[in-house]
């Protein structure tokens, strides 16, 4: 009989190779149960010992304006963190994604190869630095010699320190090469037959990148976006130390700020003590920043699938 | 080939001869002794091709042989491809289209070009239609209303898309979509149009609706189409050049060269003996 099934070995081996793969993949589904677990259970339900939820309410606490988890009288209103996180998020954003998305444009639609060969590297390069050099960088180089200067000639006041301009400023510039290569694919996805219509319509370069280019890579475009957002918004280190370490719920971003990543850095640091309501806020705040970026994910891959064409 | 679709070829032929004598048309646009290069690859070997003024000409080879790099030369569509190279002129109207002081944009305004992909841009029916005229600089809203309505009347599209036209053009269907593609070309008004295997990616029934417009469309606009279809050339053009290994083997009226070729070569082809 030719029509035999394989040996009893064959099929086990290859019954084995599907499942060690399996569990590969599950390995990062599993993580991110886990992980999504202990941050609720913390928060919500106290599994072990008192939840954060039960000890401050969710009202208090996503409403409160004042964060002193040590100094008397306690008080854990997230919004002074929220605020920093923002402000971060903002100037990042507004440094990021402009720059990046130009860079984009130019390497996709104008760079000659020779030019784009030089300056791929460079932004990859970019993407390497670990975060906690830009840290640095924002608070040994930006804000004593590009922030400050500037309000001292132009306001003549002094800026501190620690602000949260710096902090933005250099996450702005670390997501400048997520921005650039995201929207880059997007860009190199639009069909080069749009391009040559374009261009048969008597569309100028400017024309067929504007108005033909970007609007059809509208969809990748946005969502580079949003990941680079959801990046910015999840820094800790560069924030932690260009931004300083004061919970501060202000419309100055010139001032000291924590974000909340930063906050979480500060408490896990030895600070807080387990079991006190102090640790246990370290997972409140871990899953309001989780569920930020989860929800910007979760848009991100909204407007994917609302916005994208399928070319041929 | 059935008896039927036979005899509608015939009945077309008929008809075009019937509208017009061929030979009395003034050149349009002229190729004069055209070499063309991708890099180090020669393309087209001296191409001198007049172009007759509201006719069609229809470009026949084997593939590979240059009809469409040649088409692209009429519009500089091949100044985006990289390493390419040309000598010799082409003149629209005895204007030298490769003149330094050209300019391109203005020139593709003049010469349209339609592809065999059809291309709609992911924007509503009425913003490809529009796109043309508004990177021109019309921004008049009625005028525009105007020229989107008569560009969809002319490319025969206008009865199925008046009700819909902020829908995307990517929804339309696929012969939808290359009529949309002419009519976009058709909004910017051009004097000549290209069209590079229109009707290649097509059915039977668009492929012949796309035939009916490029017949009506020849009273207004000079109208070169390269195309692998012997049939189509036969139905549609009133001038037919075949090209063979970058070379222009022969150039005439349809019904002459299809029926008496002067070349050899251009005999073998039609009969399918090759290509």
């Amino acid at each position: 009989m030719f029509l035999e099934r394989p040996r009893t070995a064959e099929a086990f081996k290859e019954r084995l190779i599907e499942i060690s793969l399996f569990l590969c993949a599950f390995a990062s589904v599993l993580t991110t149960i886990a992980i999504i677990f202990v941050l609720f259970s913390e928060a919500v339900f106290g599994l072990s010992g008192a939840a954060f939820f039960q000890e401050v309410s969710v009202v208090d606490f996503f409403t409160g304006t004042r964060w002193s988890p040590v100094l008397k009288p306690q008080e854990f209103g997230v919004l002074p963190l929220i605020v920093g996180t923002l402000w971060v998020t903002g100037v990042a954003a507004v440094v990021g994604l402009p720059i990046g998305v130009l860079t984009a444009v130019y390497l996709s639609e104008y760079a000659k190869p020779q030019v784009r060969n030089v300056v791929k590297p460079f932004l990859e390069l970019l993407a390497g630095i670990p975060t906690i050099v830009y840290g640095f960088f924002g608070l040994a180089i930006v804000t004593p010699y590009v922030i400050d200067p500037i309000f001292q000639g132009l306001f003549g006041f002094k800026v501190g320190t620690f602000n949260a301009l710096a902090g933005g400023i250099v996450v702005g510039i670390m997501i400048i090469p997520m921005v650039s290569s995201l929207t880059e694919d997007a860009l190199r996805a639009v069909p080069r037959s749009l391009r040559e219509a374009g261009y048969a319509l008597g569309s100028t370069k400017f024309d067929v990148v504007v108005k033909i280019v970007l609007p059809a890579a509208f969809s990748g475009v946005v969502s580079a976006f949003l990941l680079a957002i959801s990046r910015a918004v999840g820094e800790t280190m560069a924030v932690a130390i260009a931004c300083g370490s004061k919970p501060n719920l202000t419309a100055n971003p010139l001032e000291q700020i924590q974000t909340m990543t930063a906050y979480i850095v500060q408490a896990t640091g030895g600070e807080a003590a387990a079991g006190t309501v102090q640790y246990q806020s370290v997972y409140a705040v871990g899953l309001t920043l989780f569920l930020m970026t989860l929800v910007l994910n979760i848009i991100s891959q909204w407007v994917m699938r609302r916005y994208r064409e399928v070319y041929q | 080939m059935t008896e039927t679709k036979n005899s509608a070829i015939d009945v077309k032929v008929e008809k075009a001869a019937s509208v017009r004598e061929p030979s009395t048309h003034a050149i349009k646009i002229e190729s004069q002794n055209l070499d063309f290069f991708y890099g180090e690859h020669q393309a087209l070997f001296d191409i001198s091709l007049p172009v007759p003024e509201r006719a069609v000409t229809a470009l026949i080879g084997p593939s590979g042989c240059g009809k469409s790099t040649f088409l692209r030369t009429l519009n500089r569509m091949n100044d985006i491809v990289e390493g390419t190279r040309l000598t010799g002129k082409v003149f629209l109207e005895g204007q030298d289209i490769y003149a330094p002081k050209v300019d391109v944009v203005t020139l593709r305004k003049h010469v349209g070009m339609v592809f065999q992909k059809s291309t709609p841009f992911p924007k509503s029916i009425y913003d490809n239609i529009a796109y043309g005229p508004r990177i021109h600089g019309m921004k008049d809203k009625n005028k525009l209303d105007e020229i989107v309505k008569t560009s969809l009347e002319r490319a025969a599209l206008w009865n199925e898309v008046s009700n819909r036209l902020k829908d995307s053009a990517m929804a339309l269907s696929g012969g939808q979509q290359q009529r949309l593609c002419i009519a976009r070309t058709l909004a910017t008004d051009p004097e000549v149009i290209l069209m590079d295997e229109p009707a290649s990616a097509l059915d039977p029934a668009s492929t012949s609706r796309i035939e009916e417009l490029i017949f009506e469309l020849k009273e207004k606009y000079t109208i070169v189409i390269v195309t692998h279809n012997m049939q189509q050339a036969a139905r549609v053009s009133d001038y037919t050049a075949f090209f063979y290994e970058g070379k222009l083997i022969e150039r005439g009226v349809t019904e002459k060269l299809f029926t008496n070729p002067a070349e050899q070569q251009t005999q073998d082809y039609i009969t399918g003996r090759f290509g």
